[in-house]
């Protein structure tokens, strides 16, 4: 069992779980085919992994099919309103430590509707897990455009085309100072896996980009990076502290403008990934190396792991504080305040 | 505006006439005589960048600290330094107090202190005949008169000849007593408003070791700016003691309140109050998710200095994450709250219908101010009653509580506390900007009588062969069960899909949506609270006059003054606006003519009569400010003489 310092104010279970502790007897409502059931099923099997209570476990979740993710979740749970989660998930992880909380949200929701709480709640630390589940689409309203999709992207509500350019959610979160920042895809378990494992040890908010196929609305969407023939080609799988390879015969390196560019094994030095490293810059370079249409050199695996204090500990650290330096409050004492009259019978 | 007093006893004055004073001279101090008066009512008047708050807050607790009974009005400019010396930028601060109960800052001011030129011509419409004037004359210069359009000096045209006019050199008074300070010019000169307080304190005999004491604290830091402060205060008293302009000074004895241990304290200062103390009798963390607005921030920030009290306070992105914030934590456990104006409750609207569905405590705070759009927001009104009763989407009840004066903001916040853990509901609390930021005596509770609010959680499965059940309701209350995230055995979803009655499942079942919806009605609707009670000392009365939230005040003491000309009035006033009491409709049966007072255009009007059918009058004003007791009176008795004209046809 892997050791998770996150957790440590989170109770620990009695005994040994299951994936199947953690299926409801809800149906699962998703089309058939829909990347979400691989998604659901690599959360479910690796919860036990955790150690933890079952029911000190939240899922929070937005609106959109990925947000009917907590009802599939035998663990308390939270089906909110259109991007607000993170907001949500904020006041429980804030006034609830001994609790592992985790947020399920989409494209749309978390970057359209709900784009300032999500980067708030990166910028703050709060002690949360996002997985935003990104299939670079509307799958909920029957498949208009998202702020993910590629531009001229020809949906319902563009039969022209979609004019305005892409979000890449790991640059903005890397802007929005995320401390943990990673990229995962629904059909591949043993990645998405690890990824979910870094993403809880680590203190403060991780966010999980997973690339999720909808087979009804964008089917293929991630194809290029699941196929046999390209995948190889096109993913950079980042590993902490192994030099950063593309394919079989380029790798990334730096050049004299300072830049990431790919070049050929015969160019060069590979970088060497560091998640841990202080700047956010190389992660950023990392992200900005994909193609926002064909998502041709799409990094995958955890870009950036970092340390930094975490909110709702140093909340509960002032109150702690608080009551140091001043006592346990007196109510009595508060309303009184300082300067009272009596008034004789 | 205590209401301790019989109300029937003491009656406000008419406005117009000046204090009713009777001359005798003092025990020592026999140089000037000295003359009682049962009430006076003081207008501090400036730049905004002159201190008259910090004069006015001061006056009112050496005030306090006298045992006068007292009611403030502060009014300030929305801008933080509006031009100096113009009309917008004049901050001015009421105080009216009394050897008796009062109810409202008063109508007209007795007296106005006025800085500059701008604060006499923006407050001397207000002005009785008769009123004492105090201004400073060294800031009546040609350029300053000039930039309020004063062709001449009003000082000198004879423009004032109604007014007892005060010319005082405020400016030089306070740099001469300075003047071995040590302090630069401009640092000096701000003390002038320690001299006029200084002066003022004279005039009517305040106690001045609570403010040399407070000078001291605040400017604790800076002991040269504190000692300047203190001397200039010093030298306005004795400047009154001597100068023979103020030939007379005042007194008003202490009020005779029902006996106790009193404070003086405003409305948002007690709303934050009752909102620590509902998390003290209710035991549960109090979780207060806020983004900032005016008139509201005041409580954000008071309920951040005690987190000694286990009070988490969230500054939030913006409103809708602020009242989501609450609500995650009520769903683990805590007393959610979330404050803010009407502005704000707009983007809340969505989040309050989850707490609807959810069937969550929350406490929404609304510190109402002008509307629409940004409005008037350092102004007051009470336009957000519709919107905190309807402005959602969907069949989406939600309690109203409205307190009436601002110390009773500390028993509405513990009320709405109260409705929310009973009924696991959202409520609105409905304060405004005259609540918000006016003051008055408050008798201190005894902390261990003020309600029991705390709560069962759900620790054991509910349903059959050991399931948990959410939606299973309380037979009495309808309220849910509240199953916090630990507790093994209960975990559960809950979300904003229509859910099935008890097991909480999704549910598109057109019976089950129409029972849910019914049921979450028949649950606010089912709220107990307390009947209204109607004050009519004659018990003939065929008027009515009904109110709820801040025109309490202005209401009651309108009724008086009819009352004490011989007009029968009976009065009630509503604290729950949703649901209305039970015994409402029946009250409403049983008068000739209901006459409403409002500052919005007729809101709780239409309730009434959408409710019980009845021909509800509204009286209407949206001028930012509270009514007048005057201007009440007057629709009373109008309403009053159209019976009677009714009756001779
Ligand atoms: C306030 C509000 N606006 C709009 C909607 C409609 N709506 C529901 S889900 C959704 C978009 C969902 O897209 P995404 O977040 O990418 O989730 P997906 O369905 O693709 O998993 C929209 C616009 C809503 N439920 N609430
Ligand atoms: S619409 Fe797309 S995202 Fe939604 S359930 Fe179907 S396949 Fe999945
Ligand atoms: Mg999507």
């Amino acid at each position: 069992m892997t050791d998770f310092p996150a957790l440590r104010l989170v109770p620990k279970a009695d005994g040994p779980q299951s994936a199947k502790d953690f299926k409801t007897d809800q149906e699962v409502r998703w089309c058939p085919g829909c990347g979400d059931y691989a998604i659901l099923a690599a959360v479910q099997s690796f919860m036990p992994e955790l150690g933890i209570r079952r029911e000190n476990t939240v899922f929070v979740s937005g609106i959109g099919c990925s947000s009917r993710f907590p009802y599939y979740m035998n663990t308390y749970g939270m089906h909110s309103i259109h991007g607000r989660a993170p907001a949500i998930a904020t006041g429980l992880a804030a006034s609830r430590p001994d609790l592992s909380v985790w947020v399920v949200t989409g494209d749309g929701d978390a970057l359209s509707i709900g784009g300032n709480h999500l980067i708030h709640a990166l910028r703050r630390n709060v002690n949360l897990k996002i997985l935003l589940f990104n299939n670079r689409i509307y799958g909920l309203t029957k498949g208009q455009y998202s702020p993910t999709s590629e531009v001229g992207k020809i949906t319902k509500s563009t039969p022209m085309g979609s004019l305005d350019a892409p979000f890449n959610p790991l640059s903005l979160a890397l802007g929005a100072e995320a401390t943990f920042v990673a990229r995962t895809i629904d059909s591949d378990r043993q990645h998405l896996q690890s990824v979910l494992r870094a993403a809880a040890r680590h203190e403060g908010t991780a966010l999980v980009e997973i690339y999720q196929n909808c087979n009804i609305f964008n089917d293929g969407a991630f194809e290029i990076l699941k196929e046999p023939g390209t995948r190889d080609e096109a993913l950079i799988r980042l590993e902490h502290g192994q030099p950063v390879l593309v394919g079989a015969d380029r790798h990334v390196v730096r050049g004299a403008d300072g830049e990431l560019r790919i070049a050929p094994r015969s160019e060069g030095t590979a970088i060497v990934h560091d998640a841990h490293a202080a700047g956010p810059s190389t992660a950023f370079a990392l992200t900005r190396l994909a193609d926002a249409d064909t998502l041709h050199h799409t990094p995958i695996g955890v870009l950036r792991d970092v340390d930094r204090p975490v909110y709702d500990a140093l909340m509960a650290e002032q109150l702690t504080r608080a009551e140091q330096q001043q006592g346990r409050g007196d109510l009595a004492a508060l309303l009184a305040g300082s300067s009272t009259w009596t008034v004789d019978a | 505006m205590t209401s301790q007093v019989d109300q029937s006893e003491a009656v406000d004055g008419p406005d117009g006439e000046g204090p009713a004073a009777s001359a005798r001279s003092g025990p020592g101090r026999p140089a000037k005589p000295i003359r009682r008066l049962d009430r006076v009512i003081i207008r501090f008047a400036g730049d905004s960048g002159d201190g008259m708050q910090l004069t006015g807050d001061r006056f009112t607790s050496e005030t306090a600290a006298f045992g006068n009974d007292l009611s403030t009005l502060p009014n300030f400019p929305a801008e933080i330094r509006a031009p100096a010396g113009t009309l917008p930028g004049v901050s001015s601060f009421q105080l009216h107090f009394a050897d008796h109960d009062i109810l409202t800052p008063g109508d007209a001011p007795d007296v106005l202190v006025a800085m500059n030129p701008a604060a006499l011509k923006a407050n001397l419409p207000d002005l009785p005949a008769g009123a004492e004037i105090i201004v400073n004359t060294d800031e009546f210069t040609k350029r300053a008169l000039a930039k309020v359009g004063y062709a001449a000096s009003p000082l000198e045209d004879g423009s004032l000849e109604a007014f007892r006019l005060h010319p005082v050199p405020l400016t030089a008074l306070t740099l001469e007593a300075l003047k071995d300070s040590g302090l630069a010019r401009k640092d000096a000169e701000r003390a002038k408003n320690m001299f006029a307080l200084g002066l003022l304190s004279w005039m009517y005999h305040r106690p001045t070791h609570g403010t040399e004491l407070f000078l001291r604290q605040k400017f604790a830091k800076k002991p040269q700016i504190a000692e300047a402060n203190v001397t200039a205060f010093r030298a306005g008293w004795n400047f009154g003691e001597t100068t023979e302009d103020f030939a007379v000074s005042y007194e008003v004895p202490p009020a005779k309140l029902a006996p106790g241990t009193y404070r003086n304290i405003s409305g948002n200062l007690a709303l934050s109050y009752g909102l620590v103390a509902a998390g003290e009798r209710s035991g549960l963390p109090v979780f207060l998710g806020s983004y900032p607005i005016t008139p509201a921030s005041d409580i954000l920030h008071e309920l951040s200095r005690h987190k000694n009290f286990g009070v988490r306070t969230f500054q939030a992105e913006d409103e809708i994450a602020g009242i989501g914030a609450a609500l995650g934590a009520a769903f683990g456990g805590a007393l959610g709250v979330t404050t803010t104006s009407g502005p704000g409750v707009a983007l809340k609207s969505e989040t309050i219908g989850l707490a609807v569905s959810l069937e969550l405590p929350l406490v929404i705070v609304d510190i109402q101010r002008g509307g629409p759009s940004t409005g008037l927001p350092t102004k007051t009104e009470q336009a957000d009653l519709l919107q905190a009763m309807f402005g959602r989407n969907g069949e989406a009840p939600v309690p109203i509580v409205a307190p009436a004066t601002p110390a009773e903001c500390f028993t509405a916040a513990l009320d709405a506390a109260r409705i929310a853990l009973t009924y696991r509901t959202p409520v609105f609390l409905l304060s405004d900007g005259y609540l918000a930021n006016g003051s008055e005596p408050w008798k201190l509770p005894e902390v261990d009588e003020l309600p029991d609010l705390r709560v069962e959680f759900a620790t054991e499965p509910n349903g059959p062969d050991g399931a948990f059940r959410p939606y299973q309701r309380d037979p009495h209350t309808l309220a849910r069960p509240w199953a916090v995230p630990g507790t093994p055995g209960l975990e559960h979803r809950i979300g904003g899909i229509e859910k099935q009655d008890g097991t909480g499942n999704i549910s598109y079942d057109p019976a089950n949506h129409d029972f849910m919806v019914r049921t979450r009605q028949a649950k606010v609707d089912n709220i107990v609270v307390p009947d209204v009670e109607v004050d009519d000392p004659s018990g003939e009365a065929r008027v009515l006059v009904l109110g709820w939230g801040s025109t309490y005040g202005p209401i009651t003491a309108a009724v008086r003054r009819v009352r004490a000309d011989g007009g029968r009035v009976a009065q009630a006033h509503l604290r729950h606006l949703n649901p209305f009491p039970a015994n409402l409709g029946a009250v409403l049966e049983r008068y000739e003519k209901v006459i409403v007072p409002e500052m919005n255009l007729g809101q709780l009007a239409l309730l009434l009569r959408a409710e019980y059918l009845v021909d509800a009058q509204s009286y209407n004003q949206v001028r930012g400010l509270p009514f007048k007791a005057a201007q009440l009176a007057d629709v009373l008795h109008a309403a009053l003489g159209s019976l009677d004209a009714e009756e001779t046809r």
